[in-house]
């Protein structure tokens, strides 16, 4: 036991944990912390709103696995939070969001700079705390971690009021803590795994649907073993995105709202689907009731109760999705099951895929989104980190930017936030300094964040933003062109502002790409550069997202270039 | 379909505000809800009745269950189940025949009658919803002044 402020004990239990960064800005309630901050080794990034410094301590969650860190004060800088937890909270990313509270007595008075935020969080966040006394503060933040990182993981947020910041207590550090009502991980049950085996083996056209969950578990090889020994074809929901290598020949890609035109397809064919760490979302599947019909459907995912939320399944399996991938290969690999190539099924999949990846028709010129995101794969390492903003360009990417190395493409898929992108691509570098981060921007969602430049560059932290610039809020517009007969309105941002000058105002490198030529310079230019480099790259505004299945429709009703 | 579910949680501020947020904020419906301590101060329980599909009622349990303040969630079985609810009922007494007609109307019911005013009588009833209903209708022609009703409290029978 040791004496100390509840500020010092904070740091102290966050070095125990592991925290090298935080992200965050001070303000009046969360001082006495800052201070204890200074003191300790824990690195400080400055971002320069709130909602930044949630999507940097976000996208380090997701890329690295370990709940990100974030600071904020109270009132308005607790409220800037909120988007940035829920967007974790959506996409199930690990978070620990720190608040300052007005101290204890001050709570209730509508005192300056107090928020509920903790009313107001509670439904973003996997779970929160409230210290009342300093003493509490290192077995808070001890469950925090544990609660943020473990089962399906989420955002916790820890808000401390200035007084129990400052006040000294004795303190005990636990190792071990232990919550009653939370159980975040069951043992895959290995009888249900046997009874998918077989219904999978008894399908005539199989098919595995894999999502977010195989990112978050890691579960690439097992995932990979599976189609393999199976030789069932996979496509992903757009979280799952990367999760299977998109150059495999099993590979076919994301399906949904903007999927592939193979996947989605063949996913209306298929009599079964194994579906992995994926909630069914309307966006994936387009209407439940048609989903339901045709398919026999084997459920895995670690939240139970994700099972028959939004779709009814036959078998379900609940566990840790690698967990429960491990027990399959193991019962595959005993049984020595192999399904031979060349059924007809198989023999399918692979015309589908050759014709539409063959025919789908794209829109001629240079600068389409095709061929800059194709320019982009073939000059980014394969190892890079794509984050991506919310809009044309993030479906772009799904449709044209292949993932080769699995786990390294993050979106905004659940909340879909704007401006996520480019701060979430700033902590992910924090997390991996070694490889290159490219956030894939549209010019609309960019404009949310873009101050988080000064992070980047006065931080030292290079990335790259691949802006694809139509000069609008493209997928507005583009709902407007074909929903609403033209009537265009709060969609023309008329090129403002300047990107290249925006970028180089804040310190950064801004280069404009107007042909494919010049983009290929950018991009080595920008991996070569130590300093965040902002590639604008003007494209037609007119430019559509195809394929497109209108909402609340089945995924064969898919509307198809023309 | 009705359905009660029987909630152990940690006696701690805050966890009713959360039970009644994640209903609301799942789009579900309480019909009635009790809460009070049990007899280990450390848990409360709280009695939740509401209306859904079978679909619905699942998602609620699983819900509930992922919360990580709740200990225990149970759907109850009403036929292996004790369930009872508390209504004070202040009732209108018009002439002089009104009060015998309330009084013998009370003890059939196992009611019990307090407040016994010239214009006005109070019965308590602790019954099922569904008593509470019917003694309501019956109650209804003298004139009901107003009611302050508890919400279900449930207990499953012992081997059931």
């Amino acid at each position: 036991m040791e004496n100390m402020n509840g500020g010092r004990a904070l740091m102290k239990a966050l070095e125990k944990e592991g925290v090298k960064e935080v992200f965050g800005l001070p303000g009046g309630a969360n001082l006495p912390m800052y201070d204890e901050l200074f003191k300790s080794n824990i690195r400080h990034i400055l971002a320069r709103h709130e909602q930044s410094a949630a999507h940097m301590a976000d996208g380090f969650g997701r890329v690295s696995r370990k709940p990100g860190v974030c600071f904020a004060t109270s009132g308005p800088g607790a409220t800037n939070l909120l988007t940035g937890i829920a967007t974790a909270q959506a996409d199930s990313a690990p978070m620990i969001a720190v608040t300052g509270q007005v101290p204890v007595k001050m709570i209730g008075k509508d005192a300056f700079q107090e928020s509920d935020i903790i009313g107001m969080a509670n439904p973003c966040v996997k779970y929160s705390f409230q210290p009342r006394d300093a003493s509490e503060i290192p077995e808070v933040v001890r469950k925090g971690f544990y609660i943020a990182a473990t089962g399906r993981p989420g955002p916790v947020l820890i808000d401390i009021p200035k007084d129990v910041q400052q006040n000294e207590a004795s303190m005990t550090f636990p190792e071990e803590v232990k919550i009653r009502g939370y159980h975040p991980w069951t043992d895959p049950d290995i009888v249900q795994i046997e009874k998918a085996i077989d219904m999978l083996l008894a399908a005539d056209k199989p098919i595995i649907l894999a999502g977010g969950g195989v990112t978050i578990s890691s579960a690439f090889a097992e995932l990979q073993s599976i189609s393999e020994l199976l030789m069932i074809p996979v496509v992903t929901t757009f979280k799952g995105k990367g999760s299977f290598p998109e150059n495999h020949p099993l590979s076919l890609g994301p399906i949904g709202m903007h999927g592939h035109a193979e996947a989605n397809k063949l996913m209306t064919e298929a009599d079964c689907v194994l579906a992995i760490g994926t909630r069914f979302s309307d966006r994936s599947v387009g209407t439940f009731e048609e989903f339901e019909k045709r398919l026999k459907i084997i459920h895995m995912d670690v939240d139970p109760a994700e099972i028959g939320k939004n779709q009814t399944t036959n078998i379900a399996v609940v566990g840790d999705v690698q967990a429960t991938l491990r027990i399959m290969v193991k019962l595959l690999m005993h049984k020595s099951i192999k399904k031979t190539e060349g059924t007809t099924w198989l023999k399918h999949v692979k015309e589908v895929k050759e014709y539409w990846r063959e025919n789908l028709k794209l829109p001629k010129g240079e600068m389409t989104a095709a061929k800059i995101l194709r320019k982009l794969r073939e000059v980014l390492p394969k190892e890079s980190i794509t984050t991506t903003e919310v809009g044309q360009h993030q479906m772009w990417a799904s449709l044209f930017f292949d993932v080769i190395h699995p786990g390294t493409f993050f979106s905004s898929t659940g909340l879909g936030t704007m401006g996520w992108g480019f701060p979430a691509a700033i902590g992910a570098k924090v997390a991996k300094p070694d490889v290159p981060v490219v956030d894939i921007a549209g010019d609309g969602s960019f404009s949310m964040t873009e101050n988080s430049l000064a992070t980047s560059v006065l931080e030292n932290i290079p990335v790259i933003v691949f802006l694809v610039n139509n000069f609008s809020l493209g997928m507005v517009a583009q709902w407007q062109r074909t929903f609403y007969d033209r009537r265009m309105i709060g969609v023309d941002l008329k090129n403002c502002p300047d990107f290249v000058k925006l970028a180089e105002s804040y310190g950064a490198q801004g280069i404009r790409a107007q042909s494919l030529d010049e983009l290929e310079k950018a991009i080595k230019v920008g991996l070569k550069s130590d300093v965040t480099t902002v590639i604008d790259i003007p494209i037609d505004p007119e430019e559509d997202v195809l394929p497109f299945v209108a909402p609340g429709t089945p995924l064969k009703d898919m509307i198809l270039p023309s | 379909m009705w359905a009660i579910i029987s909630i152990l949680v940690e006696n701690k501020p805050g966890i009713l505000f959360k039970v009644t947020h994640l209903f609301r904020s799942r789009n579900f419906n309480i019909e009635s809800i009790s809460v009070g301590v049990t007899a280990d101060p450390e848990f409360s329980r709280m009695t939740i009745t509401t209306i859904g599909d079978e679909k619905q009622i699942q998602q609620i349990v699983k819900q509930l269950d992922k919360m990580i303040d709740t200990v225990e969630v149970q759907r109850l079985d009403e036929h292996k189940t004790v369930y009872r609810e508390l209504i004070l009922f202040k009732i209108k007494i018009n002439k002089a025949s009104d009060s015998m007609e309330i009084n013998k109307l009370a003890n059939a019911y196992g009611a019990k009658i307090h407040d016994v005013k010239k214009d006005s009588i109070m019965v308590e009833l602790t019954a099922t919803p569904d008593q509470i209903n019917t003694f309501e209708e019956l109650a209804k022609p003298y004139g009901i002044i107003e009611t302050a009703r508890t919400g279900v409290a449930a207990l499953q029978r012992t081997g059931a």
